[in-house]
């Protein structure tokens, strides 16, 4: 119990040093939220500055906005007044988090099994392919591959929108398949190498030599072992789909949350843009604590201390 | 890149690993318009639109940016409207008449006006939104523009009440607006911020109030759904007075010019924004009679830091100094080179500030427009002698601008001229956006600049205004009193002609001092699907939906 306490302590800790540290570097860049290519009479640019705070100390301006969040309040955002941060981010998690949800699923069912499958044909050219097709699945950038799909399915085929969240199940294929593709690739080389591994291990081969069939070595004996690495990269793999999914976000135009770090911090939207941060991380950590808890389920010694 | 983005992406990244930032970009203009009267309800289906960034708020008073116009102009109908080609037509008002002196207007509303929902909308409504719109409280980003309205200025400063503003509703179809001085004051009505304003619904919901079941507009069309970064939907105002032909109207948010165009290939969008750039040529031979480009009352022009060396005195320290270099980094540059094969969409090049599509203004050039390229330069060569440097002691200068491909290419352009006739030697210097902003109007450390000016309303003196007096949007710093008493002199003339001769004066006076280098002139750019009839060119790139109508093809097209 004094363990929970203390983790969630030191969450809640890590949480306020993000958004402070985020809030210094936000003021800490030159321009602010109401430059624009027409600045606005001072009357006009006074009131905006009352509206938002803008007007005070720095040191006060903190300390209404850590008030207003340690109460639950993000604040309005700056650069979409007829919306709260909180409002925002609720419109834009659940893309970002179906996007993301489907991907990585998309990534462990594919990416899983063709690591096996490349682990069990060690050495052999079917190894050598998908090993190959992996290597290019990491190498290539998503803000390469993303318009590469949308050329062939979307332009020329015809087949699936090109962009935008607006036509159903439909939308949301290209972005996740771009989304997916490094988290396979990177799935299927890290559960081929560790089952290569723990093929080689002594108890298998003596469970060989008892005579089990390859299968059952296979999933009674060799399977949990070998996919302990690849629970351990749930945790960066899952932060990765939400922050990576801010490149995919925009190439696809989604309305998801990811898109709201580049925007927020070019337009200067200081709220949202520590919104974000703190929801996203928050995510984060939670995440981490998850997948803590399903690594010691799988891994007995992980349970003890 | 600079340094002071330093701090700025890494609060981006903030704590995660990194997410690169995609390429984002600021949008200028538009949507689609025509006048052919249509029968409603001809061709139903959904027009698709694509319309740069996010919409910032749909609150016509507080809406500063062309993504939020585009849409309010489809919500709502001031006092005036505009066909698709631009010419004044009825709005909110079915008749109107203006006294001798021009400075008291009368608007006789139509009957039985209404909101979307139903409750009726009357002229002490219309009033009382424009005083919301005028109060310093509001912070409206357009309300100076309409600072000669009788008692304007003081209520913009919050020296006197709202309702010191001379516009009155002596009954319910009646408004009255009294003019200090005359003023395009049709073509101000044709801006949101003279909308009316649901206020009942501001008062219950605040800046909420412009939610899809709560916003109550006076427009051809109304507010059906919003998914803010995705789209907007639209669909027809049963209480307006003439029923759109088009049923529902789709705008999309397209950050991206090159994404956008992608989405239009796939058959995803009916009209684009704007375009990525490429050479016109490719994309008319692509896309044929579907790529509209049309001149737009913009203009690109390099900007000098007047207030600082070396464009305050040249190498000598004396105005006449600065003139002269400025005139001879003027005179180096060949406009036809740039709009042939940098820019290359079809803009005009430039040897004025104001577009020559602003009504009304007869547009003063710089005197060696015509002139043959060897002649300028050789006049530019003596001229920069004149100012005080050689061969072995050039002038060394910093160009500014904002991250952007087509202001680099630009600006490469530029300095590569400057060098080859003066031998000048040039620093690119590029900005991410909010940070070139400031700087430019801080006119604290620019020396040369990329500037330029997107006109809101077809009026030469606005357009000229900025350089007048000491505000933040005059980034040259120009001062010239005889410049500023001709732009008063156009405002008070009754007499156009009086109007025009002053600002044609007021023009050739910011030339002659080479306050600014004029490079080009903007050309409004879209993709406009052959299932789209109806559209027209628009000087101020306006296309309200409500003049477009679908082919019958249900087909969308490739």
């Amino acid at each position: 119990m004094t363990r929970l306490a203390l983790r969630a302590l030191e969450a809640l800790f890590t949480l306020w040093l993000l958004a402070t540290l985020c809030f210094v570097l936000l003021r800490a860049a030159p321009g602010g939220p109401f430059d624009a290519e027409k600045a606005a009479p001072p009357e006009v640019q006074a009131a905006l500055d009352a509206a938002y705070h803008l007007d005070r100390p720095l040191v006060v301006q903190y300390g209404l906005w850590l008030g207003d969040v340690v109460r639950g309040d993000l604040g309005p955002s700056f650069q979409y007044p007829d919306y709260t941060v909180a409002q925002l981010i609720l419109e834009g998690l659940p893309v970002s988090a179906v996007n993301g949800g489907l991907a990585l699923l998309l990534a462990l069912g594919l990416g899983v099994p063709l690591g096996v499958l490349a682990a069990l044909h060690e050495g052999r050219w079917l190894d050598r392919g998908l090993m190959l097709g992996a290597g290019m699945g990491l190498a290539v950038p998503k803000f390469v591959v993303a318009p590469l799909l949308v050329l062939v399915f979307a332009v020329t085929l015809q087949w699936l929108p090109a962009g935008g969240w607006d036509a159903g199940w439909r939308s949301a294929v290209l972005p996740v398949v771009a989304l997916a593709l490094p988290n396979l690739a990177y799935a299927a080389r890290l559960a081929r190498a560790s089952l290569v591994d723990v093929l080689g291990e002594d108890y298998i081969r003596a469970a060989r030599g008892r005579g089990l069939s390859p299968a059952r070595v296979l999933f009674a004996h060799a399977l949990r072992p070998g996919l302990l690495p690849v629970a351990a990269w749930l945790a960066p793999a899952l932060i990765s789909v939400i922050t990576g999914s801010a490149v995919v976000e925009q190439v696809f135009g989604l309305p998801g949350m990811g898109r709201y770090f580049v925007q927020g911090a070019l337009n200067r939207d200081y709220t949202l843009v520590l919104g974000v941060v703190l929801v996203v991380g928050a995510l984060i950590v939670l995440v981490n604590l998850g997948v803590d808890a399903l690594r010691a389920r799988l891994d007995p010694r992980l349970r003890e201390g | 890149m600079t340094s002071p983005l330093i701090p700025l992406l890494l609060a981006a990244a903030g704590a995660f690993a990194c997410a690169s930032p995609g390429a984002a970009r600021a949008a200028a203009a538009t949507g689609p318009a025509a006048d052919v009267p249509a029968p409603p309800a001809a061709d139903a289906g959904t027009l698709r639109r694509g319309n740069g960034p996010e919409p910032s708020t749909l609150d016509a008073h507080r809406c500063p940016e062309v993504a939020c116009q585009n849409i309010l102009r489809d919500l709502y109908e001031g006092l005036v409207a505009e066909d698709a080609a631009g010419a004044i037509v009825p709005g909110m008002a079915e008749a109107w008449t203006r006294s001798d002196d021009g400075l008291a207007w009368t608007f006789r509303l139509r009957e039985g006006l209404a909101w979307s929902d139903g409750r009726p909308l009357d002229a002490p409504q219309w009033v009382a939104s424009l005083r919301r719109a005028l109060s310093p409280a509001t912070a409206g980003p357009f309300a100076s523009q309409f600072e000669a309205i009788a008692g304007a200025r003081a209520v913009l400063r919050g020296e006197a009440p709202p309702e010191a503003l001379g516009v009155e509703a002596p009954d319910a179809r009646t408004v009255v607006i009294r003019l200090e001085r005359p003023a395009p004051l049709l073509a101000l009505l044709t801006l949101p911020t003279a909308f009316p304003v649901d206020l009942a619904g501001v008062a219950a919901h605040g800046a909420q109030h412009t939610r899809p079941g709560r916003l109550a507009s006076n427009g051809a069309y109304r507010l059906a759904a919003w998914q803010p970064q995705s789209h907007l939907e639209l669909e027809r105002n049963p209480a307006f007075h003439a029923p759109p032909p088009i049923a529902r109207v789709r705008f999309v948010v397209t950050e991206d010019a090159a994404a956008e165009l992608l989405r239009y290939q796939a058959g995803g969008l009916d009209i684009t924004e704007t375009l990525p750039p490429q050479p016109l040529a490719r994309l008319r031979a692509r896309f044929g009679d579907q790529l509209r480009v049309a001149p737009y009352l913009g203009a690109f022009w390099l900007g000098f830091n007047l207030e600082r060396p070396p464009f305050r005195g040249g190498a000598h320290g004396t105005p006449e100094a600065g003139r002269a270099l400025r005139e001879a980094l003027s005179l180096a540059v060949d406009r036809d080179i740039l709009v042939r094969h940098v820019t290359g969409f079809g803009e005009q090049a430039a040897y004025g500030v104001v577009p020559p599509g602003a009504s009304g203004h007869a547009p003063a050039r710089l005197p060696w427009a015509d002139a043959p390229r060897a002649e300028r330069e050789a006049r530019a060569r003596a001229l920069y002698a004149a100012a005080g440097y050689a061969a072995d002691a050039p002038l060394e200068i910093e160009l500014r601008y904002n991250t952007s491909t087509p202001h680099r290419r630009m600006a490469l352009a530029v300095a590569s001229m400057w060098r080859e006739v003066l031998g000048v030697r040039v620093r690119l210097r590029n900005e991410e956006w909010k940070v070139f902003v400031h700087h430019r109007g801080q006119r604290a450390i620019t020396q040369v600049f990329r500037g330029g000016w997107i006109a809101d309303l077809d009026d030469a003196r606005g357009i000229l205004l900025p350089f007048a007096g000491d505000t933040a949007l005059n980034w040259t710093g120009f001062r010239d009193p005889a410049f500023d008493a001709l732009l008063d002199e156009a405002a008070a003339a009754t007499d156009p002609a009086a109007a025009r001769a002053a600002l044609h004066a007021a023009e050739a006076r910011l030339l002659d001092a080479h306050a600014v280098l004029p490079l080009y002139f903007y050309a409004s750019k879209h993709l406009v699907s052959p299932r789209v009839l109806g559209w027209r060119d628009h000087p101020l790139d306006r296309h309200p939906s409500r003049w477009l109508r679908l082919a019958h093809a249900a087909e969308p097209a490739r």
